[in-house]
């Protein structure tokens, strides 16, 4: 999907990020922002959290989807610019971890949108989504 | 003429996905010009049907699936769940094992309180304050990882005691990094405390009378704040609490800043509690953290413990199988978000964010909270797709009003 030339350089350097926040836990979320506070600083590479998810490049998804937010999580998609890198971080959001077996689990995110990299963990470091999102970015 | 203001209020919908919030959740405000004259909030997005899984798990599991229940008081909810089934047990642990919990439950506070100071910075537009803050956090973050192994999440209490030991050469390490904290705790007591701005900002703001936190069954740092001196560490003792010298912070005035006061306060608190336990720790035997519990007979209990933001409530049934028959949660967040309706109506909206955030709402805890409700009306609460239908609606004629 990333191959064009153009659209590849451009998911080089500055990515903004919108984050997703399922029926999550909160600990992935706060891992998230914890990312952009000293210690580990995301904000050095340009990257930063954006309001809106119409100025992303990254559509960060914590938590497990619910039936609720499985609409909101299909709605801002389509939203989204393409091409757009789906990162699913935490346990809930890979699987579905210890709630998918719950009454009003939606399905893991992958079931729902595309998905271009899982970071399992619960939550997972700072150092793990930075490694993650690293990862990602040279493949493409 | 008189202008009935109400029949045309202008609707501001915060969230659900908001950069404000890191959950999702979804408030309005009904605003008049400036002023927001009625708050109603919507939520479900966060909801995952815990009490039912809970029904499908072992007692040992469910330990780990409280601990889910909110990521940031990941250790209030195996606390009140653990008090709760030693009372159907009616086993008495260790005092290395309660000195073992107290230690968790207090760093889980300072690092609570350190992480909602920090947000509440965000929201006042002072990024920087932000900044610190959640810096400062990481050393208690750091505390965590030696302790049990995760920075999140913890897994230390199992019925009859805790998991993991806190071998006495690491108190040292653990003194040693207090002592950091402590400092740095002056430092950002000190600032906030003077800081112009700030007060401007918080004095006076979202105001709950002593009256409001009574009438709301407001619980926590909001009720502290306003001069209601709830505790369960106090009123119903537990843990190690009862063996160490600590008070109960409370303020008067009942804004924003007596609520920020309380908890930078409490955070001083905490680190004596954490000091006092690790002296106690030393007397103790190595090794000894637990009460080996076979089996959970027929029964019913309760158990409490305060949360960072107040009272968490745990009901259990049991019929002398492995898991619970009824297993009901009550987070403070519950009581606390009530508390808008009086703290936000009447203020600009600028202000209104701030009163929200005061409270330190945390809707993962709360969010089970909709099918306790249902229970009682017997209805599901998303049946699938009509509930996703109105939702739908919802959205539409919101998009519509805009
Ligand atoms: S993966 Fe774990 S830490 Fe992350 S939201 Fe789910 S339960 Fe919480």
């Amino acid at each position: 999907m990333l191959k064009l030339g153009f659209k590849s350089y451009i998911f080089k350097k500055s990515l903004w990020l919108f984050h997703f926040g399922g029926a999550s836990c909160n600990n992935c979320d706060i891992e998230i922002l914890d990312c952009l506070t000293p210690r580990y600083d995301v904000e050095r590479f340009g990257m930063l959290l954006v309001g809106s998810v119409r100025h992303a490049d990254v559509l960060l998804i914590s938590g497990s989807i619910n039936q609720k937010d499985k609409v909101r999580l299909l709605e801002i998609y389509k939203q989204a610019p393409k091409p757009i890198l789906v990162v699913a971080i935490g346990a809930c959001s890979c699987t579905g971890g210890i709630f998918a077996e719950g009454n009003v689990f939606a399905g893991p995110v992958d079931k729902i949108i595309p998905v271009d990299a899982y970071i399992p963990g619960c939550p997972p470091k700072p150092e793990a989504i930075l490694a993650g999102i690293f990862k990602l970015l040279k493949k493409k | 003429m008189k202008f009935d203001y109400m029949s045309k209020p202008t609707i501001i919908p915060i969230g659900p996905y908001h950069p404000l919030q890191a959950e999702p959740e979804l408030f309005k405000l009904y605003c008049d010009g400036e002023i927001v004259k009625d708050v109603k909030w919507e939520t479900g997005y966060n909801h995952r049907g815990i009490e039912k899984l809970s029904e499908s798990k072992t007692f040992d599991q469910v330990f780990f699936l409280v601990e889910r229940i909110c990521g940031i008081c990941s250790t209030s909810h195996p606390f009140a769940f653990a008090n709760c089934m030693e009372e159907i047990v009616n086993v008495e642990i260790p005092d290395r094992a309660k000195y073992i919990r107290s230690i968790i439950g207090e760093l889980e506070r300072i690092h609570s309180h350190l992480l909602w100071a920090g947000l509440a910075g965000h929201f006042l537009g002072y990024n920087t304050v932000f900044m610190w803050v959640w810096k400062y956090r990481e050393p208690v973050l750091d505390l965590f990882e030696i302790i049990t192994g995760n920075r999140n999440s913890y897994a230390m209490f199992k019925i009859g005691g805790v998991r993991r030991d806190i071998p006495n050469n690491l108190v040292p390490t653990i003194q040693k990094n207090l002592d950091a904290l402590k400092h740095k705790l002056d430092l950002l007591i000190g600032v906030v405390m003077d800081d112009p701005v700030i007060h401007a900002r918080t004095k006076g703001v979202g105001v709950l009378t002593k009256q409001d936190i009574i009438n709301f069954a407001a619980v926590g740092p909001t009720a502290r704040a306003s001069g209601v001196a709830i505790d369960v560490r106090q009123d119903d003792p537990y843990a190690a609490y009862p063996l160490v010298n600590w008070k109960v912070i409370t303020a008067e005035e009942g804004d924003v800043f007596a609520k920020i006061a309380v908890r930078l306060l409490e955070m001083h608190e905490s680190v004596s509690i954490i000091e006092q336990c690790l002296e106690g720790l030393k007397k103790e035997k190595e090794g000894d953290i637990e009460v080996k519990v076979k089996n959970v007979p027929e029964g019913m209990g309760t158990g409490r413990a305060e949360a960072p933001r107040g009272e968490v409530f745990h009901f259990v049934t049991t019929d002398g199988g492995y898991s619970p028959v009824r297993h009901k949660v009550r987070a403070p967040s519950y009581t606390n978000i009530s508390t808008f309706k009086k703290s936000c109506v009447g203020q600009t909206i600028s202000d209104a964010t701030i009163s929200l955030a005061a409270v330190d709402p945390c809707y993962c805890c709360t969010e089970r909270m909709a099918m306790v409700y249902d229970y009682y009306n017997k209805k599901p609460i998303l049946s699938g797709k009509d509930m996703i239908k109105l939702s739908q609606q919802k959205t539409e004629e919101l998009k519509k009003k805009l």
